[in-house]
């Protein structure tokens, strides 16, 4: 289908702009960023409806992706990595963002995954993009009494007349690429400053 | 276009000939050398650039050659200094350009010229005034400036002017700042000479030129949820004459004339300009296409002038649903489009403007070709700016470009277009066949042929 093609290489420039767009000197241009996502909400739009005319034959979107990629080799590096999707719907408000809206953009994440192909399907399901991920301590700012950090093995620290806390084990550090981009934009977690 | 025969362009006898650029010759550009902004003030004697490095520019037209009255007088270096620094936004972690988004001149009241310039945030008001006496024969200090010892003092004297060099100084008087939380595209200087509007994405504010610290929003489209934005405010222009009266233009394509008579606050336009959309034209990008880059006022006050990325329109002001005259631009790109957007030239904004006499529009294209419509005798041209074409006064050749099969001799196809050479800015003289065309980082001017 080349307007299936041709919508999802669209969809795939268009996330590499808003993306490169996050870096760019003067900080995100909201004509712009507005523009793209018409751009993209139109592909988005025309590939669902493409993807729903196929019906039956859209059941093995494994083997016809490649088939669908080889004529295009550009439209490969950006297309269903999971970082830019929330780039995608955090840049639609710019600077300007409501909670709400985050949760909005997320069915919308779903939904796109849904219809992805299997081989895409196997990434994690995100929660919602505000929450803090598990491998980021909570930000609370003090333990409250008689709480650990993290769970520790029942009675290690229960020695007669002595209380020492657990050993702490530093969470797993994910390398870079597979934070999300809106956390990469965020400043560090213990700033404490609202996004 | 049918071509136009040796010796006659648009307007009749009229062919445009190099006269002067500016700018370093070297193909490698640095960023801060880009031209960002042309104007010309209100007699045309003098030429103001904005430069992405956040400086200004201002070129004077030297007094007229009389020997030689063929040759208009040039334009050389009058003063230069820089407008805005970069700075940094650090509530949001934001660096805010230094780079001058636009240059408007106030009309001349006294010695000293004035102009607002300004970058996303902050608008200056910037005097130029020239220096040529200084005083001499002070009774209490040097000529050098050191203090006399008192006791050596015997006599009185009065200090006298005494002529110098001419020294040009620009000092900034006011600045505009922290009124705006998106970035600034456009700034109006009212008719009345002492109030003038600043445009963002969302937001118009209406300021005082005395006043700094307040101005009145005007004009705000940020809806109470960003997330049912649907279009940010691209331009906005004060009528010429009518204090009351000004338009802004949208990334949708649609422009609002709004009365300030009416109410304070002017959400609600008085006239919405708008034309439908050609179904047959739709595309993925059609949205992007059809956003106004660019909206000016006639001199006469009866009509505007929108840019979009393909064509030049003309709007009555008292017809708003349609406009009256429609130019195409380079149509020839319509079927390139998703190129232009992988490239990001489907973003750049085109600038127009209007010859004196409203007779002609002109703007800017790729491969530094520049286009001038004759509205009365409906005929166009397209011209280069090239370092090739610039020998004093040599005519310049009307350039065609080949949309499509047989190319013929002297055309161009799209193909072989330089979409990195791009004229967004170009000002027409108020009063004269002047025109000043800005490529990426040199400034040509052109004067129309003497006959």
């Amino acid at each position: 289908m080349e307007v299936n093609a041709e919508a999802r290489r669209i969809l795939a420039v268009s996330i590499s702009k808003l993306y490169a767009s996050r870096t760019q000197r003067g900080g995100l241009r909201l004509h712009r960023s507005l523009l793209l996502s018409m751009v993209m909400r139109s592909a988005r739009d025309i590939y669902h409806s493409s993807r729903e005319c196929e019906g039956p034959a859209g059941a093995q979107p494994a083997s016809e992706e490649p088939m669908d990629t080889t004529p295009n080799p550009e439209e490969q590096p950006g297309l269903p990595e999971p970082e830019p999707q929330p780039a995608l719907n955090s840049t639609e408000p710019a600077q300007e963002e409501s909670d709400s809206s985050e949760e909005d953009s997320d069915t919308e994440i779903t939904e796109d995954k849904e219809n992805l192909s299997p081989a895409r399907q196997s990434r994690k399901r995100r929660g919602k993009a505000s929450a803090a991920p598990d491998f980021l301590p909570s930000k609370r700012a003090r333990l409250e009494p008689g709480e650990e950090r993290y769970a520790a093995p029942l009675g290690s620290w229960r020695l007669p007349g002595r209380v020492e806390p657990p050993p702490l084990s530093l969470p797993p550090s994910l390398p870079p690429q597979q934070r999300s981009a809106e956390q990469r934009a965020e400043k560090k977690p213990d700033a404490g400053r609202k996004v | 276009m049918r071509a136009s025969s040796a010796g006659v362009g648009p307007g009749g006898d009229m062919q445009w000939c190099f006269s002067q650029v500016k700018g370093a010759i070297d193909d490698d550009v640095a960023e801060a050398d880009i031209i960002s902004t042309v104007e010309f003030n209100h007699t045309g004697e003098l030429l103001a650039t904005g430069d992405k490095g956040g400086r200004v520019v201002i070129f004077q037209q030297e007094i007229e050659n009389k020997s030689q009255p063929q040759f208009r007088s040039e334009y050389n270096v009058y003063s230069t200094f820089q407008s805005h620094e970069p700075e940094f936004d650090y509530l949001k972690s934001l660096e805010i350009e230094e780079k001058i988004n636009k240059i408007r001149w106030l009309p001349q009241k006294n010695a000293a010229q004035f102009l607002l310039s300004t970058n996303d945030k902050t608008i200056k008001l910037w005097k130029i005034s020239e220096r040529d006496k200084r005083p001499e024969g002070y009774n209490l200090k040097e000529e050098d400036g050191r203090y006399k010892d008192p006791n050596t003092i015997t006599s009185l004297r009065v200090p006298v002017l005494i002529p110098m060099d001419l020294m040009v100084e620009a000092s900034p008087r006011r600045v505009f700042a922290n009124a705006h939380t998106y970035h600034i595209n456009s700034i109006s200087v009212n008719s009345d000479n002492e109030t003038y509007l600043s445009a963002d994405d969302l937001r118009i504010n209406l300021w005082h030129l005395e006043i700094t610290d307040r101005s009145f929003n005007i004009v705000d489209i940020k809806p109470a949820n960003m997330e049912e934005l649907t279009e940010v405010i691209t331009a906005a222009e004060f009528h010429p004459h009518q204090c009351n009266t000004f338009v802004y233009s949208s990334s949708k394509g649609t422009i609002r004339l709004c009365d300030m008579r009416i109410s304070a606050l002017c959400d609600k336009h008085s006239k919405l300009f708008e034309e439908p959309e050609d179904p047959s034209n739709r595309s993925f990008f059609s949205e992007i296409i059809s956003s106004i880059s660019d909206v000016k006022f006639s001199h006469n006050g009866r009509y505007m002038m929108t840019r979009d990325y393909l064509s030049v329109k003309v709007w009555d002001l008292n017809m708003e649903s349609r406009p009256v005259e429609t130019y195409q631009v380079h149509e020839y790109l319509r079927s390139k489009l998703c190129s232009l957007y992988e490239n990001d030239c489907i973003f750049d904004k085109f600038e127009c403007c209007w010859n004196g006499n409203d007779s002609v529009v002109m703007t800017g294209s790729y491969n530094n070709f520049f286009r001038m419509f004759d509205r009365g005798q409906r005929r166009d041209v397209t011209l280069e700016a090239s370092r090739e074409n610039s020998k004093p006064m040599q005519v310049l050749k009307p350039r065609k470009v080949c949309a499509g099969g047989k190319r013929k001799k002297d055309e161009i196809s799209v193909d072989s277009l330089d979409f990195n050479k791009k004229i967004l800015h170009t000002a027409w003289h108020p009063q004269d066949n002047i025109i000043a065309v800005a490529t990426t980082n040199n400034l040509y001017i052109f004067q129309d042929k003497v006959n």
